[in-house]
């Protein structure tokens, strides 16, 4: 058995060794560059698009809106995004024009030689003013979605009228590798598009309908890193890359300089979410009534069930017997907002978790009491009416708190802070994480799974991409478990559109826990064949019959069915949100020097509630992963807007990111609760870490120095100017 | 974007690098290139010729000579933490730079010649009272340290001219360094601080990422010697620095830690 222990990772050889291809490493004969030509406006009128006389154009080819073969349309959820801006452009940054020539310098020089001229128009970047305001972005009101869900029973006992307001900013997702894309013409007439990226039959969905042809793969190269970032924003680029190749009939690259993909590419949504709450004397709420708003930018993307995830989450870990929760999604003359991980529940239960803090500071209760005496137990519903199963909310507390009693080992403070006086604090908070997709999006989805048997070998056929989490290993590990075999013999094919079956996309926590259990059906499919043809026995006594009785090529394909008792109503957004819950809570010891108002970061437990954890190393990296992502959002990471909306501290030096130095000494426990419907019981756990980290380390800081924040990033100035000390 | 590099010169000795630096005034002076090579990507520099100091000899050495402690413009941090010999106040402000990979290559002529105001050792040579040697074909020159820095990345320093070394006195007193960054590793300061106070003799308090410069606090100085109270130093440094808004702090932020550094130290000794 290989599942629960933890073989090296498959890619891991290849990736250390430099040896693994990226996009940016494939140079095929012939190949041109790609640049893009970008909008320096917010809002403007494009009346012109021109080439620079003075440049030499002989080697260069440009491609505008005026050349798509088929609907200028980035194909997601709405028709509302363009592959290349017409006439008008809605952000700065946002595509009019694409460039190819033999060098990335020509490129590049080419791309500052189109010479656009614009006609402003009025902008507008503040979302609590987007709805129904004079500057029209997005529909007849700037409202991508709004969504509310009532549930339960109002309170007539007497009761604590508790409020806040509460907010999050923009984050970058900050893969190490930028996006990269390339696509090469076919002997077919199509294309092959080869890239960084999630989701690679979303790509192939968004470039088959602008060409109006089906002649086309997606194949994923080695991808550094996506966190959402990989999930929608490569289809544009694809597109991009496919114009440029079918305009000039070479291979064509487009690789994102570290600037140009931090100013360009998609952001964690910005939100503002006004939490009232009526809560008894002790402590238990009564009432939650929840009022968000997000800021999605110029475009939809995937803003509506960004918002949908935010507002099931918005809760958090806790039982009410009344929930009121309403959320906006609205458009700003910003570059669109997209998939990060967590996908709003961490903006949601940031709000909620401080929001907690503020009924105990309030109440005078202990805000570690507090969330005792209100988390979720088994058979307690939901917003949605969802009653919930093996809550594991009091297991990863528990797990959490028995890990938190060691003692902290403080870390050695650095060179010059030898008198700083640095206070302690510790803080907790917790967190629940629906695994998968919301509602009936694995209904919709049915999301499939091949393997074939070659020689002694056994290939699995997904379109599940390994984006630094995993895929490349688990999945050979479940399908090998169930054969009975040795994983060495079983391994993930390339991710080729034109080979593999469409497994939905990489997101959502769902690869592990839903095409991996799909992985465990076809693997079951396959014995199951193999026992009503030849009987009993072992898989390899199995195959060998098989092999005797020359019955040819052994395939069989699996497709994710959603159990029938699952109940869903996406008009009112009641039944099962989700097909479980991941749990999760974290402890965080730190300190604060008083007189710069820097957090260092000295210990971080934390309790997740996985399932089953398939490889336990691989389950520790996504988490402590994960958190430290979520301490950078808590103290570090700041988007710096200009007046344009385009962001300004677009380097590495001044978007600041936790370095190895920054991590803390992590404490990691696994808490598995099986869930029946995961493979050998796994839970999602790819999002969670996300969730509890930041309001852990707001109510230490608030132990450590009294200073209260309810906004994110509490970056040092804003903690120094909060700090009652001095 | 940047216009190709059409022509690199690469002195072996310093002789050499300073008939070129004569004949290429133009020409870009690079040392370990942890500025330069970031400024070219980022497209801020755009340089038609470079003059590679990186393997010229005669630029990489230390010793204490008559008149005090020479540093060679040539040594990297990696070079002064190894080292052991150097004062604790550059010691200390070696090891915040950027991180191991960049201390590796960055040197302590290039740190100062970049003139950015972030520039993690610039105030220890104020605080030390460090005098810079530059030289061309023309001869030989020393520069204070307090007067080399005359503008926002405007330095003394002439276009036939490299810069040789450092030249740091024999002082007494009190020494601290502080670096306010934003994070751990590759940081840049938000502020920095190298403070040196021999009571009832003299004192610096330097600092950088306050002003278009490195800078001194003279007005503090001068009260913190005739014996002000703490609290008065502490005033005088926030009145003294002219920090501003950017993208990685903010004016009132600077001004409170500044402060609230130098208050820190003073009341610790």
């Amino acid at each position: 058995m290989s599942i629960g222990t933890s073989p090296p990772r498959r890619d891991g050889l290849e990736k250390l060794s430099g040896r693994a291809l990226y996009a940016d490493d494939f140079r095929p004969d012939g190949l041109l560059y790609g640049a893009t030509v970008r909008s320096d406006r917010a809002h403007a009128k494009i009346l012109s698009i021109e080439r620079d006389p003075a440049f030499d154009w002989s080697d260069v080819t440009v491609v505008t809106a005026k050349d798509l073969p088929g609907p200028n349309i980035v194909t997601l959820m709405t028709d509302d995004q363009p592959i290349l801006a017409d006439g008008i452009t809605r952000h700065v940054t946002e595509p009019i024009a694409l460039v190819a020539a033999p060098t990335r310098e020509r490129a590049l020089a080419a791309a500052n030689a189109v010479k656009i001229t614009y006609e402003d128009l009025p902008s507008l970047f503040d979302p609590l003013l987007a709805e129904g305001h004079d500057v029209r972005i997005y529909g007849d009101d700037n409202v991508f979605k709004r969504l509310h869900i009532q549930h339960g029973v109002r309170t007539d006992t007497t009761s604590h009228l508790i409020r806040g307001r509460y907010r999050t900013g923009l984050q970058e997702q900050l893969y190490i590798e930028p996006q990269s894309m390339i696509a090469s013409p076919r002997a077919d007439g199509g294309f092959t598009v080869r890239g960084s990226m999630q989701c690679p039959y979303y790509v192939d969905r968004a470039v088959k309908r602008m060409l109006g042809h089906d002649r086309l793969n997606v194949v994923q190269a080695v991808t550094g890193g996506g966190f959402g970032g990989k999930e929608e924003y490569p289809s544009m680029l694809a597109c991009h890359v496919v114009l440029l190749a079918q305009a000039t009939g070479r291979p064509v690259k487009i690789t994102y300089g570290r600037g140009e993909d931090l100013r360009a590419t998609t952001k964690r949504h910005p939100a503002i979410i006004d939490l009232a709450t009526l809560v008894s004397p002790e402590g238990e709420l009564l009432e939650l009534h929840a009022r968000l708003w997000m800021d999605g930018g110029a475009y939809h993307t995937l803003s509506t069930v960004v918002l949908s995830r935010a507002i099931l989450h918005v809760g958090g870990p806790y039982r009410c017997p009344f929930f009121d929760l309403e959320g906006t999604v609205v458009a700003t003359n910003t570059p669109p907002n997209g998939a990060f991980r967590g996908f709003g529940a961490p903006q949601a239960q940031w709000a909620m978790e401080r929001h907690m803090d503020r009924i105990a500071r309030e109440l005078g209760i202990d805000p570690l009491e507090l969330r005792w005496r209100n988390l979720y137990r088994e058979g307690d519903v939901t917003a949605t009416g969802q009653a919930l199963q093996d809550p594991g909310a009091f297991a990863v507390l528990r797990a959490a708190e028995a890990a938190a009693a060691a003692p902290v080992v403080r870390k050695t403070v650095r060179p010059g802070v030898e008198n700083a006086e640095l206070r302690e604090g510790r803080g907790i908070a917790m967190a629940w994480h629906g695994c998968g997709f919301t509602g009936n999006g694995e209904a919709k989805i049915r999301g499939k799974v091949a393997l074939e048997v070659r020689g002694s070998e056994v290939a699995v056929l997904s379109s599940s991409t390994d984006i630094g989490q995993g895929t490349e290993t688990i999945f050979p590990m479940i399908v090998a478990d169930t054969l009975g075999i040795s994983m060495d013999r079983v391994f993930n094919t390339e991710h080729d559109t034109g080979i593999v079956p469409d497994s939905g996309p990489t997101v959502a926590s769902r690869t592990a826990m839903v095409v991996g259990g799909t992985c465990e059906k076809a693997a079951q499919q396959l014995l199951g064949r193999l026992r009503k043809e030849h009987g009993e026995g072992d898989f390899d006594s199995l195959l060998q019959r098989w092999r005797a009785a020359d019955r040819g090529l052994l395939r069989v394909e699996e497709t994710y069915e959603v159990d029938a008792s699952v109940v869903w109503d996406p008009e009112t957004y009641q039944g099962d949100a989700y097909p479980t819950f991941g749990w999760s809570c974290v402890i965080v010891d730190l300190r604060v020097d008083v007189d710069t108002g820097e957090v260092i970061y000295d210990r971080v437990v934390t309790a997740t509630d996985v399932g089953k954890a398939l490889s336990p190393v691989l389950a520790e990296g996504q988490i402590e992963g994960g958190t430290l992502q979520a301490l950078g959002w808590a103290t570090a990471e700041e988007v710096v807007l200009d007046a344009r909306g385009c962001m300004r501290n677009d380097r590495l030096t001044n978007y600041i990111i936790p370095t190895a130095l920054d991590a803390p000494e992590f404490v990691t426990a696994l808490v598995e609760i099986p869930f029946a419907g995961g493979p050998f019981g796994a839970k999602g756990i790819g999002e969670i870490p996300m969730d509890a980290p930041a309001a852990a380390v707001a109510q230490a800081i608030e132990r450590a120095v009294g200073a209260r924040l309810d906004s994110l990033p509490m970056t040092p100035e804003r903690v120094l100017a909060a700090m009652e000390i001095r | 974007m940047s216009a190709p590099v059409t022509a690199l010169f690469r002195p072996r000795t310093l002789n050499d690098a300073l008939k070129m630096r004569a004949e290429q005034p133009g020409a870009t002076v690079m040392a370990g290139g942890t500025d330069v090579m970031v400024y070219i990507e980022s497209g801020t520099l755009k340089p038609t010729a470079i003059l590679d100091l990186w393997g010229c000899s005669g630029l990489r050495w230390q010793q204490s000579i008559t008149g005090g402690q020479f540093h060679g413009a040539g040594l990297t941090c990696t070079d002064v933490l190894r080292s052991g010999q150097s004062h604790p106040l550059l010691e200390a402000a070696a090891a915040t730079v950027g991180a191991v990979q960049i201390q590796n290559r960055a040197t302590l002529g290039g740190n100062i010649c970049n003139a950015s105001p972030a520039g993690d050792t610039l105030p220890v040579w104020l605080a030390l009272k460090a005098e810079f040697e530059v030289a061309s074909v023309r001869g030989r020159r020393r520069i204070p340290a307090a007067s080399f820095w005359q503008g926002y990345k405007k330095i003394d320093l002439r276009p036939d001219e490299l810069f040789l070394g450092i030249l740091i006195p024999p002082l007494f007193g009190h020494t601290h360094f502080r670096k306010v960054g934003t994070r751990l590793a590759q940081s840049i300061s938000k502020v920095v601080f190298a403070g040196r106070y021999n009571p009832g003799v003299d004192a610096c308090l330097a600092f950088g990422a306050v002003g278009p410069t490195p800078m001194r606090c003279l007005k503090a100085e001068t009260a913190l010697v005739a014996g002000a109270a703490v609290d008065d130093v502490v005033q005088l440094v926030r009145e003294e620095i002219a920090p501003i808004d950017d993208i990685r702090s903010t004016a009132v932020y600077r001004r409170q830690v500044a402060g609230n550094i130098v208050r820190r130290w003073l009341t610790s000794l």
